[in-house]
């Protein structure tokens, strides 16, 4: 019997990260409390290591290993480099945030990296199994993040609430799966796909099994109705631990979506469009109604989040590369504008302090001008508003929804964002309007400080040249289908 | 071209720059600074305006000093900007009055200067640009973009309630842009992916199309200018905002619908203006009949003054919906005589609110024994709100109603009560604040206008004047455009 082993240059970066995992972890055990720092260091090493490894192996053409199990395209280089990039960020903003509240473990960084790897096999899979091994990695390196504040009731909750309701999406999930399985006999998302053209299967078995895939996949979208987690997730877990919920998976969520529903279970698409329209509709409108009655910050992100994933499905509904193309770029701005506001949040945290309430950026104009500045443009881009890049990702959702003519959808998709700019507008009005309840300047440390006001002025930036962002997003697309 | 400049980018993008170096200039240490460096960039706005009139050509109704290059090529948006006679006497009104505001809030702003001043200039460059667009996404932009500082302005700087106004203010235009966003989209997939407004123009709709493209932009447009019923926004955000916020709101942002109606509704949807012009002109009455019954029972001057607005920007709507040279014209010549007029009238209540800090009209009476120069001002301004001939006021309105006759006599009729209902509240509420005996001490320690409040009031008063005896220099410039629109809309895009 021949063995051949396979090709493993498509998973360099894989498997680098890996490795560096346990190599950081030994290292973490000899250096210790005191020299954590060579720890952090390491990590972000290693994710610079592995943006290089992707990045000397990005070409345009797609191919297949481990037996057609993983897949490496321009779609996941790029998506995994834009990962690297916001991990790498997260850890940056986080560092003092996590040193103060005694949560800068091993663990920590271990957990971080796992989730990443956890991220770019979900990106690259190609095979139902793949994928779920992806999410499985992702999701539970997540579930312990949130519980790293073991002494913190509100962390425990939430991530035993985090834990339950995943862990019922994850079983979802697969129910879905082996239902395709079962109707067509494979779990190649390439056969899959190929057998649902040939109509292989029973269309009954397989619309069941992908209304479990639908289901699966909005909980880890958070769409309504599947969003129940989110705002306690948010609000209950570390501020940095919430940073990194809420943006790098959300790439790695567009790449799942992508995965199964696109190229899996592409000839569904007159089953799934319906699903995700209801979905869409559903998640703008539960999200920005109920940020409206937030008063703590973090949960009105978490809604925040909730409709912005809903205008991120309206980009799928299109089902074409224009449509995709445009989510891919939706959800790319939204990761960078989410680092910016979760950051700002933290920056605003002190030891024993918590800045958990909108009130606490009363006045940030006249305690520090430019990060209110910064929170301005992050706001105004999240509301929608031009020349923020916010606005562009809005923009080329809706062209895609319209091109598709669905154009009640737009006019609905606009009229809640209407509703959602009243809550961002809020913010705006606390830093500006409203006098300071405390005096205390604002201290960080210099690299949070570039890094975030490269973070916000990269809002405005890339609001008034949109193009290279736009035509990034095009080519990972029209070079992945 | 002037020295080969691009002037029509620089007339944007000039105040946008110096108003980011005015805010650089930091907090309030070097409020003088800011002051200065924010005179001399809205004066060099000003200067640019120049060559701009002087170079443009009155014979042509084509787009002129067109500027064309690609913006992002993934939705074919370029940065397409020109002017024609309909845009250019907006932009000049617009790089007049930002000197004018700059020098109003020269000593009455004295916490964050440079953000306020700042804020004016880059919101001067905002509004040029909105009237130079000729791709509708980058209107769209500078459209919505316009409204992040006077959001700002309004909120920061404004009276007690100025939350309140700001946020009201933010989220009623947002409602209707948000609207007009959709129908751009929808025109950018019927002229097979392009934004271009020119194109627009020439794009045969279906009607039904046509019906709901232009309810669309009617939100949007009728939000900014603002029609009844739809007004209620302007009442307290003109109220709240500080004066030269105000004079900006009614001077310049009120003639962005105005604007979009001319630019937008009547060319790319004629068939649906021709159709529904019964209903825009009845609401334009409504708006100049009941809201200057409204404007008659405010006891604040600002309220009224911006009431009063709401009826003259009727007259605006009015005139374009009659589908005549006159009533186009006119409602262009209104525009711009509103706005020297309307920006007057604000500053001089900011004249009086700065020294006695009350906008009731109660707290004042006997105002022009002690401020008598004040009082002559505010007398011509009084009178050419009220539609005095030999005043840019009455040019517009007669204009205007001279359309209407043709059309329709009532139409006409129920026009020129304006007549009456200005005069009654514009000259009672002048007649209870400046005559009769001196109110109260307060009245009696009043001093007359300085300087540099006589320098603004007298050239706005020169303005008003001139263009209400010599309106040939504006009709000049928008007459071969108006022709053109005319005959352009009475073509069916069926």
């Amino acid at each position: 019997m021949n063995f051949l082993p396979p090709d493993f240059t498509p998973a360099y970066s894989e498997i680098f990260i890996l490795v560096m995992v346990c190599v950081v972890m030994l290292v973490d055990l000899a250096a210790g409390e005191a020299r954590r720092y060579i720890t952090y260091l390491l990590t972000q090493a290693t994710l610079l290591g592995c943006a290089f490894l992707t990045f000397v192996s990005f070409s345009a053409e797609t191919t297949f290993t481990f037996s057609g199990m993983f897949v490496d395209d321009a779609m996941a280089d790029i998506l995994k480099i834009m990962v690297y990039a916001t991990v790498s960020a997260v850890l940056i903003y986080s560092y003092t945030y996590v040193r103060e509240r005694g949560i800068l473990t091993g663990e920590f960084f271990c957990l971080i990296l796992f989730a990443t790897l956890g991220m770019m096999v979900m990106i690259s899979a190609s095979h139902f199994l793949t994928l779920y091994i992806g999410l499985e990695l992702l999701s539970l390196s997540l579930y312990a993040l949130v519980a790293l504040r073991r002494d913190s009731i509100v962390a425990t909750e939430a991530a035993m609430k985090f834990f339950v309701l995943g862990a019922l999406a994850s079983g979802f999930l697969l129910y879905g799966m082996s239902m395709v399985y079962g109707a067509t006999g494979s779990l190649h998302i390439a056969n899959v796909s190929e057998a649902i053209k040939d109509g292989v299967g029973n269309h009954e078995v397989l619309v069941i099994g992908l209304v479990f895939i639908v289901a699966g996949l909005s909980f880890k979208l958070s769409a309504a109705p599947f969003h129940m987690w989110a705002p306690d997730v948010y609000e209950g877990a570390p501020t940095a631990i919430t940073l990194f919920i809420g943006s790098a998976p959300k790439l790695a969520a567009f790449a799942f979506v992508m995965r199964l529903l696109v190229e899996g279970l592409g000839e569904m698409v007159t089953d799934w469009q319906g699903m995700l329209i209801i979905l869409a509709v559903m998640s703008m409108a539960v999200g920005n109604i109920a940020a409206i009655a937030q008063t703590n910050i973090k949960r009105m992100l978490a809604y925040s989040t909730i409709s912005h994933m809903g205008f991120l499905i309206l980009g799928f509904i299109s089902a074409d590369w224009n449509g995709y193309s445009s989510a891919l770029f939706y959800v790319i701005t939204y990761v960078l504008m989410t680092l910016g506001i979760f950051a700002m949040v933290m920056m605003l945290s002190r030891s024993g302090f918590e800045a958990e309430n909108i009130s606490d950026f009363k006045g940030l104009s006249k305690r520090n001008p430019w990060y209110a500045f910064i929170t301005l443009l992050l706001m105004f881009s999240l509301a929608g508003i031009p020349p923020m890049v916010g606005f562009y990702a809005k923009l080329a959702v809706l062209q895609a929804v319209v091109n598709a003519g669905f154009i009640w959808l737009a006019v609905a998709a606009v009229i809640f964002s209407l509703i959602g700019a009243f809550y961002y507008l809020r913010i705006v009005k606390f830093m500006y309007f409203d006098a300071p309840e405390k005096e205390e300047p604002i201290t960080v440390n210099s690299d949070v400080k570039v890094l975030i006001s490269v973070n916000g002025i990269a809002v405005l930036i890339l609001g008034i040249f949109p193009q290279s962002l736009m035509g990034l997003s095009l080519y990972a697309i029209q070079n992945s289908m | 071209m002037l020295f080969g400049l691009p002037l029509l980018s620089l007339i944007i993008w000039l105040p946008i720059l110096v108003g980011i170096a005015v805010f650089a200039t930091g907090d309030d240490r070097n409020a003088q600074l800011a002051r200065w460096i924010a005179f001399a960039g809205s004066i060099l706005g000003f200067l640019v305006a120049i060559p701009l009139y002087t170079g443009f050509d009155p014979a042509l109704s084509t787009m002129q000093f067109v500027e064309n290059r690609p913006w992002f090529e993934r939705f074919n948006v370029n940065y397409h900007i020109g002017v024609d006679g309909i845009s250019m006497p907006l932009i000049l009104l617009n790089c007049i009055t930002t000197p004018l505001v700059v020098i109003a809030g020269w000593q009455v702003i004295q916490e964050r200067v440079a953000q306020y001043m700042g804020a004016f200039l880059i919101m001067s460059g905002i509004v040029n640009g909105v009237f130079s667009s000729l791709d509708a996404m980058l209107f769209y932009v500078f459209w919505e973009a316009s409204l992040i500082p006077m959001f700002l302005i309004i909120g920061i700087w404004g009276g007690p309630n100025r939350v309140y106004a700001a946020i009201k203010f933010f989220l009623y235009t947002l409602l209707g842009s948000l609207l007009m966003l959709v129908a751009f989209i929808y025109l950018y997939q019927s002229a097979g992916g392009s934004f271009s407004i020119e194109e627009f123009h020439q794009l045969p709709i279906p009607f039904n199309a046509q019906i709901l493209i232009f309810i669309a932009f009617l939100l949007a447009f009728a939000v900014k200018v603002p029609m009844w019923p739809v007004h209620t926004w302007l009442p307290d955000a003109h109220v709240e905002a500080p004066t030269g916020g105000s004079v900006v709101l009614a001077a310049i942002m009120l003639k962005l619908g105005g604007y979009g109606f001319l630019r937008f509704s009547l060319p790319i949807v004629p068939d649906a203006s021709h159709y529904l012009a019964e209903m825009m002109i009845v609401l334009s009455l409504v708006a100049v009949v009941y809201i200057g019954l409204v404007a008659l029972m405010q006891a604040d001057m600002k309220k009224l003054i911006a009431y009063s607005s709401v009826a003259h920007m009727g007259f605006v709507t009015l005139g374009f919906f009659l589908f005549n040279a006159y009533g186009i014209e006119g409602a262009m010549v209104q525009m711009i005589s509103h706005g020297f007029i309307s920006g007057a009238m604000f500053l001089c209540v900011g004249v009086l609110y700065d020294r006695l800090h009350s906008r009731q009209i109660a707290d004042y009476g006997g105002v022009v024994n002690k401020m008598p120069v004040f009082a002559a001002f505010f007398m011509l301004f009084a009178m050419a709100n009220a539609g005095l001939p030999g005043t840019s006021g009455f040019v517009g309105e007669f204009m205007v109603i001279m359309g209407a006759m043709k059309v329709n006599f009532w139409y006409a009729f129920l026009a020129a009560t304006t007549l009456i209902f200005g005069a009654a509240y514009t000259l009672w509420m002048y007649k209870r604040v400046i005559f009769g005996a001196v109110a109260s001490p307060a009245v009696e320690g009043l001093q007359d206008i300085s300087r540099r409040e006589f320098v603004v009031l007298a050239i706005l008063a020169l303005a008003v004047l001139w263009l209400g005896v010599y309106p040939f220099p504006l009709t000049d410039v928008m007459h071969a455009t108006v022709d053109n629109l005319l005959v352009h809309v009475g073509n069916s895009k069926l």
